[in-house]
């Protein structure tokens, strides 16, 4: 599992909303196998791309209000939000060269 | 240069590492970043493979595959294949990080991916109700009428998991019989949640940010209707994954790759291949582990021929320098 930082529903409108950082949201469960899998891949985008983004995981099993209010349907979900936004979503597990390139944008 | 390289860590792939292992080979399993583990990583409880009265897990089963692998000598590891070349003595692949790697040998042991509908809207709504892992995105339909596309066993199973939280959920089958276990299909239809559409095919998705209704062909008459569902499990079965291999390795009219039954081998000296991506028939994870063993045996024999081969070249060698 990722060792990103756990955002709360409590946490989510300060620690992800009013963020003035690009943040991704990883919304993931224990059950959920890709989900698993695709935490170590996020920790090494956060440490090389740290300073461009920052990666929070958020439980969907505890803090399943904001899944459903994103309406989540498939995880793992991962989420960027800027500005209180959602900019983009990327659904599912991929290799790390994957995910660099969807998420060119942000860690160019 | 490694022995043995085993591509894919499905329960193929991890027993011919056992098997490998255990004949002194050192096996590197290169296992998938995201996908390590195989198809038994999404399913809940296995029953029917022998040993396990209880049942067991698939992630369970699949972390103790690992383990007895290791415990003899083999690596695992999380990465990507690229690309391979199969052709003469020396093998070689290409992975996303740990660069180029050189084998003797090779067992091919990638499974299968699930298979899509092939409809225009299938991807746009992914992750928005459509789904392919029930064990994921059960959670999020709680309470909620969703449909099962499907007549196998995986169509089974996961509709009678996923009445652990849907209120109702339809199985779109295009026939009126199910290729499912006789077990499966009785626990399906002893659920008062499920309910069976019989002889239709999803011909549509309709939804805008979410899915809303499938619209169904009558696969007799070809009348068409429209069943509103607020999310879709797609089970229609699994093709091989044969990409890696285009163009090198002969394949079956199925699809799989071609092997010289009963044996592993492929059309290239040193390529085997086993599990899934061989098996268009029985998929099932004890049938691939079993499949996996014969390929480590072969790829066991094959190493030990050449060494043979080589070491009688060098005793000729030795007589002729001699003289």
């Amino acid at each position: 599992m990722s060792k990103a930082r756990a955002v709360t529903e409590a946490s989510f409108k300060d620690d992800v909303l009013d963020s003035e950082k690009t943040i991704l949201v990883d919304f993931w469960a224990e059950w959920c196998g890709p989900c698993k899998a695709v935490g170590p891949i996020l920790d090494e985008i956060a440490d090389e791309h740290g300073d461009k983004i920052e990666i929070v995981k958020l439980n969907v099993d505890e803090h399943s209000q904001v899944a459903i209010d994103y309406g989540i349907t498939s995880i793992p979900a991962l989420k960027i939000f800027q500005n209180g936004k959602v900019v983009q979503t990327i659904i599912g597990a991929k290799p790390k060269a994957e995910l660099e390139s969807d998420l060119a944008a942000f860690i160019g | 240069m490694r022995e043995i390289i085993i591509i894919g860590s499905g329960p193929a792939g991890l027993t011919a590492g056992i098997y490998a292992a255990r004949a002194g080979l050192a096996p590197l399993i290169i296992a998938s970043s995201v996908e390590a583990g195989g198809e038994l990583m999404n399913t809940t409880e296995v029953e029917n493979f022998p040993g396990f009265p209880e049942g067991v897990q698939g992630p369970d089963l699949m972390g103790k595959l690992q383990e007895q692998a290791e415990k003899f000598g083999a690596e695992v590891i999380l990465d990507d294949v690229a690309s391979v070349s199969l052709t003469g003595e020396t093998k070689t692949v290409t992975t996303g990080f740990s660069g180029t790697l050189e084998a003797r040998s090779i067992i091919f042991a990638t499974g299968s991916a699930y298979r899509k509908l092939g409809l225009e809207d299938e991807d746009r709504l992914s992750g928005h109700g459509v789904s392919w892992c029930a064990t994921c995105d059960g959670f999020f339909f709680r309470s909620k009428t969703i449909a099962v596309v499907g007549g196998g066993d995986s169509a089974m199973e996961e509709a009678t998991f996923l009445t652990r939280f849907a209120n109702k959920v339809y199985v779109i089958h295009r026939k009126d019989s199910l290729r499912a276990s006789k077990v499966m299909q009785e626990r399906a239809f002893s659920n008062e949640r499920i309910e069976f559409v019989w002889n239709s095919a999803v011909v549509g998705i309709n939804g805008e940010e979410l899915i809303e209704a499938l619209v169904l062909e009558d696969t007799v008459t070809g009348e068409r209707s429209e069943l509103p569902i607020e999310g879709l499990f797609i089970a229609i079965g699994n093709d091989p994954r044969v990409h890696l291999v285009h163009g090198q390795l002969d394949l079956t009219v199925d699809g799989t790759v071609a092997v010289q039954r009963p044996s592993s081998k492929t059309n290239i000296a040193g390529v085997f291949a086993a599990g899934d991506v061989i098996d268009p028939t029985y998929r099932q994870a004890v049938t691939a582990a079993a499949s996996g063993t014969i390929a480590a045996l072969d790829a066991e024999h094959y190493l030990a021929a050449l060494d043979q081969a080589a070491a009688a070249d060098a005793h000729a060698g030795d007589l002729v320098s001699t003289k």
